[in-house]
């Protein structure tokens, strides 16, 4: 059969033309309408809105430590049982992933919240007297976006450690070392490139998640994604939207190339 | 010893993946009147609120041939696209791939104001068919992925073989290909229906006062937390099993390339 050339990937390159690139390239230049960056120096120089890309920052660097912390245990004994039990170990994680992101907001609602199931579970047994805060806050943002993000970290961490030598734990074993030694000095080096490949697509996700912080932080968490959303829909101001995506997409692109190079220089050495 | 606290802490984790979406189940059946845990007594109520209700009928509805439609357009664009990444050989082939896979690095928000802003322009605010458009541009890196992986592990000697016995390049790939192809061309497809049954943040701009059923599952979020929301998860959960189980059956694994969800 003869190779294919470019022919058949051009009706989907007009689709990604007309309805992706041409999209957001045109959106981006409202951003310096007039050939001014007024816009930008308000996105990043007044202090609401720098405050909001700090918040956003900071959760997305919380829910990565938070999955990591997660997502290594359970990626790990996937990787490490025997074939039957990481089946039933992968469906359990994929169902979830694929189990629409508003049902899964919807149902963290009905158990954080101040009547919720946990708390009156909480009060019920006599624990505390006062229903906690969950919802609403940085707490149920969390909470929700670890829950949505967690499957993308163990993916990752469950291929290194699949690729890993299993002549490297034998030999670390037979020599005596403990199983933690043999956690620190074999398992954690060797697998750095699957956390670190994890960690990247996690927080790059975290960075324009809207979601989540819309509908768990009750209008009290603002993420980016949340501020573009209101700024569009409710403001109107579509340069300062154009402007504040500008900086979301730059931000997201440099997480990648950065995180490119990084693979590629530890590829080299 | 220490595996033994390795599944332990493991089981917890489970536990929290797995609690929002069991949750769902009994309030769904709950026969009282607004939310409360544990129910107090079973009843259909709220399956039948829905199946009531013009609204939620129309708005699933509407989800329902937006996918199919996606679906369809992701296919036909996606798998002659993928034969080009894969098979072929041109310059700028490197470039296309990251064209291709673009629009799950770019964020939906950022994707969603843009076509916003040029579908306002073009008043196809509101049409069915620039919500399919919009989904397909975010399905499209799915079925690249599925299909690519499938075509990586192509047996070629196979449609060799159909052309020495004298087929023709159509009839080969007709004959021999694409029934080689069918675990990831289900596989693809049904991804591609989901991401776009599922999708919120791009309906939410582009839907205008046609409501979507995920769209509808937000404003109803916003506005007061009625169980009936509980039946429609339910129901959702139910779907992606099913989806799942038809792609174990039909498609090709569960491995590595068809896990991107849709996250944002």
């Amino acid at each position: 059969m003869k190779t294919p050339g470019i022919f058949p990937a051009v009706p989907a390159l007009v689709l990604l033309f007309a309805f992706f690139l041409f999209p957001v390239v045109r959106m981006l230049g409202y951003s310096v309408d007039a050939g001014s960056f007024e816009w930008y120096a308000k996105a990043l120089g007044e202090g609401l809105y720098l405050g909001v890309f700090w918040n956003t920052f900071q959760i997305a660097l919380l829910v990565t430590l938070i999955c990591l912390l997660l997502g290594y245990p359970v990626g790990f004994l996937i990787a490490t049982t025997t074939p039957g039990w990481a089946v039933l170990g992968f469906i359990f994680v994929l169902l979830p992933l694929w189990t629409s992101v508003l049902v899964r907001t919807y149902a963290w609602m009905v158990l954080l919240g101040r009547n919720g199931v946990f708390n009156r579970w909480l009060i019920d047994s006599g624990i505390i007297s006062d229903p906690l805060p969950l919802l609403h806050n940085v707490t149920g943002v969390l909470i929700g976006m670890v829950h949505v993000l967690l499957p993308y970290m163990v993916l990752p961490i469950y291929g290194a450690v699949r690729r890993l030598d299993p002549a490297l734990v034998a030999a670390a074993e037979g020599l005596g070392a403990s199983d933690w030694r043999i956690f620190w000095r074999i398992y954690l080096p060797l697998t750095a490139n699957g956390i670190f490949a994890g960690s990247v697509l996690v927080f790059v996700l975290s960075l324009g998640f809207f979601i989540t912080p819309a509908l768990l932080g009750g209008g009290r968490v603002i993420m980016i994604a949340v501020l573009i959303e209101q700024e569009v829909r409710q403001t109107l101001n579509w340069p300062f939207a154009a402007a504040l995506s500008a900086v979301l997409l730059a931000a997201t692109l440099a997480v990648y190339a950065l995180a490119q190079r990084f693979t590629q220089s530890e590829a080299r050495t | 010893m220490s595996r033994r606290l390795l599944v332990v802490a493991c089981a917890a984790i489970y536990l929290f993946l797995m609690l929002p979406l069991m949750v769902v189940f009994p309030i769904s059946l709950s026969s009282a009147p607004y939310m409360q845990f544990p129910p107090p007594g079973l009843s259909w109520q709220w399956y039948d609120r829905f199946f009531d209700d013009p609204q939620w009928l129309d708005a699933t509805w509407r989800s329902l041939y937006i996918g199919s439609a996606t679906a369809g357009l992701a296919l036909a664009l996606g798998v002659p696209l993928s034969f080009s990444l894969v098979r072929g050989r041109f310059a700028g082939r490197a470039l296309l791939d990251r064209l291709a896979l673009a629009p799950v690095i770019v964020p939906t928000i950022v994707l969603s104001v843009s076509v916003y802003g040029l579908f306002a322009k073009l008043k196809l605010i509101g049409a069915w068919y620039g919500l399919v458009v919009a989904h397909t541009v975010l399905a499209l890196p799915f079925v690249v992925l599925v299909m690519g992986a499938g075509l990586r592990d192509f047996d070629r000697s196979l449609e060799q073989a159909a052309e020495g016995l004298g087929a023709s390049r159509w009839r080969t790939l007709r004959r021999v290909t694409l029934p080689l192809l069918r675990p990831s061309l289900v596989s693809a497809g049904l991804l591609a229906f989901i991401s776009s049954f599922d999708e919120l943040v791009v309906a939410l701009f582009l839907a205008g006062p046609n409501m979507t059923l995920p769209k509808k599952m937000f404003d109803n979020i916003l506005m007061e937390i009625d169980p009936t929301i509980a039946a429609v998860s339910v129901m959702q959960i139910l779907l992606v099993v099913l989806v799942l189980v038809l792609i174990g059956r039909f498609g090709r694994g569960l491995g590595g390339a068809n896990m991107s969800g849709s996250a944002r």
